[in-house]
């Protein structure tokens, strides 16, 4: 499995990134550095230097010095792209593994309700998928987004700051709920009318044991086969929205914004924006090779035809 | 965008009922009963698409107007706003009336009178705008389109014919790649080579500088302006489509009827073209379906942001960078509406398409 160990090696590197900006590159990556100077090989650099035209009008930032600090250079507020790159890791991480967390289980509660009750219920939340469904996710995202990141959310006593990670979690947790609940209440569907459950049925089972040994387990595991294609999705969604800059805030860094910031510098310091796209591509990838890898293993295909 | 991997998973017997009705359409004897049957099911999905619709403009109205614990006013105003300005909003947009007449108000402004206004840039009207930037996002939509319904059949095919070989796995490999780009990213680096570092070469010296030329002023410079984000666009469903295609001209080549086929002595290509290939492209429509809605939704937006194409999408796009809230929730309502609409043309293609539908046990 070498997608898996290639996505281990990744959540390590990204949690480890405090020790790294402190003792490795010793630099602060959340706050401008824009007329100081760093010493490589002896040589006194400074960190946003003079452009490279004939006045010396604006300013260039340092280049990768493949050195412990300023490993991949600096940003256009001479920031260390190296270590801004592993703290944003961090958050695009924890953003698309909250969120399949939570996609997860509220496609499991709805479709295992739906399949399971049957009748007005079913009506009901069908319904409700097909709208959501039939809304294209960006644009859903670009809406929860925009509003709740203005002003934060506030219900009653409580309150979300407007920068909270949780805002893009919860918002990007919800935009792919038909995605994974669509299939589960197919599944749970046919399950219901399967001759164990109706064998449970008859003999008296109670709902609530028959849902937990019967319907659940089943529902694991493609629960488990989609966990790692929805977090692939929620990845590029999380970078897409902080590209936009309606996904994690600033001085807060994702591998979204940190596009974002590379995108004004691609000309002259293009490594600010290749290297945190290049981590979404080989991060994306191992998770879609680990869905393909797991798919195969349990075949929750054959499992998904009991609809029909 | 970009999500296909999964949509492979959803079993695609969401609309058998259409399929049945259809089927019935060409087989039946008595044609006045199929035809009615036609017809109804054209209203029924007709009635479909209208409560979708209905369901979409609900949820962005009180997304935009009723989330707990903010005042919509200040939202839609934008930064800063005067007392006299919000007090204009409140009145413009009717938040001193109850939520279904606010509902009702706001749609009559966005689709009958179309005079929704912005307060950010003041006096804005955004209906003429989103009208304005529709041919942008459609030629850049519809080119790129093409070229990944054309790149994902000859990669489909290609794998498929050279099953279990180097090429097989090689572009099966790139078409996985493909789907874990983020599409702004990869517009990056095409500007790069095609902008920069490599624009003064032979291979892309040709390249215009960044924006949009419409096709009536200049074809040739409308041609060359929109090449570099079609094919980015495309780049990322190409090897979704050749890999899905690849998978069920596999399943089809399996099937009795190429066996008869094959027994029937018809050449090779006869039964690629004629057979497997017909069968398959069911699948294949009714993903298209699907990330047609997705690539309007969002991929257009973030190649139009990337390459400087002033369509819907980057109005959009400018209308976050200030909280512009109006011209948002029109272009995401715009959108939705579009897609929804092409999503119904498309199932009823799918229905049209499938010549196994009567026998398919549903």
């Amino acid at each position: 499995m070498a997608s898996a160990a290639t996505l281990f090696l990744i959540i390590v590197a990204c949690l480890l990134a405090p020790l790294y900006a402190q003792y490795i590159a010793g630099t602060d990556p959340f706050r401008p550095h824009l007329d100081e100077t760093v010493s490589i090989d002896g040589r006194t650099l400074d960190i946003l230097q003079p452009a490279d035209n004939p006045l010396h009008l604006g300013s260039a930032p340092l280049g990768p010095t493949w050195h412990a600090a300023y490993f991949l250079g600096a940003d256009g507020q001479g920031r260390d792209v190296a270590a801004r790159l592993l703290y944003g890791g961090r958050n695009s991480l924890l953003i698309a593994g909250a969120a399949t967390l939570l996609c997860l289980f509220l496609a499991a509660i709805v479709g295992i309700v739906a399949g399971f009750m049957g009748g007005v219920t079913d009506q009901i939340l069908s319904r409700l998928l097909d709208i959501l469904w039939a809304f294209p996710v960006y644009l859903l995202a670009i809406s929860l987004s925009v509003v709740l990141i203005s002003q934060g959310l506030h219900i009653g006593p409580f309150t979300i700051e407007a920068d909270s990670l949780l805002l893009p979690i919860a918002i990007i947790g919800i935009v792919y709920v038909p995605y994974a609940a669509r299939p589960v209440r197919g599944l749970v569907l046919g399950l219901a009318r399967s001759d164990f459950v109706l064998a449970a049925v008859a003999l008296g089972v109670p709902n609530r044991r028959i849902l937990a040994r019967d319907i659940l387990p089943n529902v694991a595991s493609t629960l488990l086969v989609f966990a790692p294609l929805i977090m692939a999705l929620n990845l590029l969604t999380e970078s897409a929205l902080s590209f936009l800059q309606i996904g994690v805030q600033p001085p807060a860094a994702s591998w979204g914004t940190i596009i974002a910031d590379g995108q004004t510098l691609i000309y002259t310091s293009p490594i600010v924006a290749i290297a945190p796209g290049v981590a979404i591509v080989i991060t994306v990838l191992a998770l879609n090779v680990l869905g393909d890898g797991l798919r195969d293993a349990l075949d929750p295909r054959a499992k998904l035809r009991v609809r029909s | 965008m970009a999500c296909g991997t999964l949509w492979t998973h959803v079993p695609s017997c969401a609309y058998a009922h259409e399929q049945k009705v259809f089927a019935s359409f060409f087989q039946e004897r008595r044609p006045r009963a199929a035809a009615f049957a036609l017809i109804r099911l054209l209203l029924q999905r007709l009635g479909q698409m209208a409560f979708v619709m209905f369901g979409i403009s609900v949820l962005v109205f009180l997304i935009f107007f009723a989330t707990p614990g903010a005042d919509p006013a200040a939202r839609i105003a934008g930064r800063n706003a005067t007392p006299q300005v919000l007090a204009a909003v409140r009145h413009d947009f009717g938040f001193d009336r109850p939520i279904p007449v606010q509902y009702a108000l706001m749609m009559k402004r966005l689709f009958i009178t179309q005079d929704l206004t912005s307060f950010v840039n003041r006096g804005e009207q955004v209906i003429p705008e989103i009208v304005a930037g529709t041919p942008v996002t459609l030629s850049l939509v519809l080119g790129a389109a093409v070229l990944w319904v054309a790149g994902g059949l000859a990669i489909g095919i290609t794998a498929a014919l050279t099953r279990g070989t180097f090429t097989d796995r090689a572009l099966m490999v790139a078409g996985l790649i493909g789907v874990s780009m983020p599409v702004f990213w990869v517009g990056a680096m095409a500007n790069l080579i095609t902008q920069s570092r490599l624009h003064n070469t032979w291979l892309f010296a040709w390249v215009p500088p960044l924006g949009y030329t419409p096709l009536t002023e200049n074809p040739f410079l409308w041609l060359k302006s929109l090449l570099i984000p079609w094919l980015t666009l495309a780049l990322l469903y190409m090897g979704l489509y050749g890999r899905v295609l690849r998978a069920s001209l596999i399943e089809a080549y399996q099937e009795d009827f190429i066996r008869t086929a094959r027994a029937k002595g018809l050449s090779e290509t006869r039964i690629l073209l004629r057979h497997a290939l017909r069968t398959s492209l069911i699948t294949f429509v009714s993903l298209f379906g699907l990330d047609f809605g997705a690539l309007v939704g969002g991929g257009a937006l973030l190649t139009e942001v990337v390459f400087d194409l002033q369509g819907v999408g980057k109005l959009t796009f400018d209308a976050l960078q200030n909280l512009d809230l109006p011209v948002i929730m029109a272009t995401v309502m715009y959108a939705s509406f579009f897609v929804v609409a092409a999503n119904a043309a498309v199932d009823v293609a799918y229905a049209l398409l499938d010549p196994r539908v009567s026998t398919r046990s549903v």
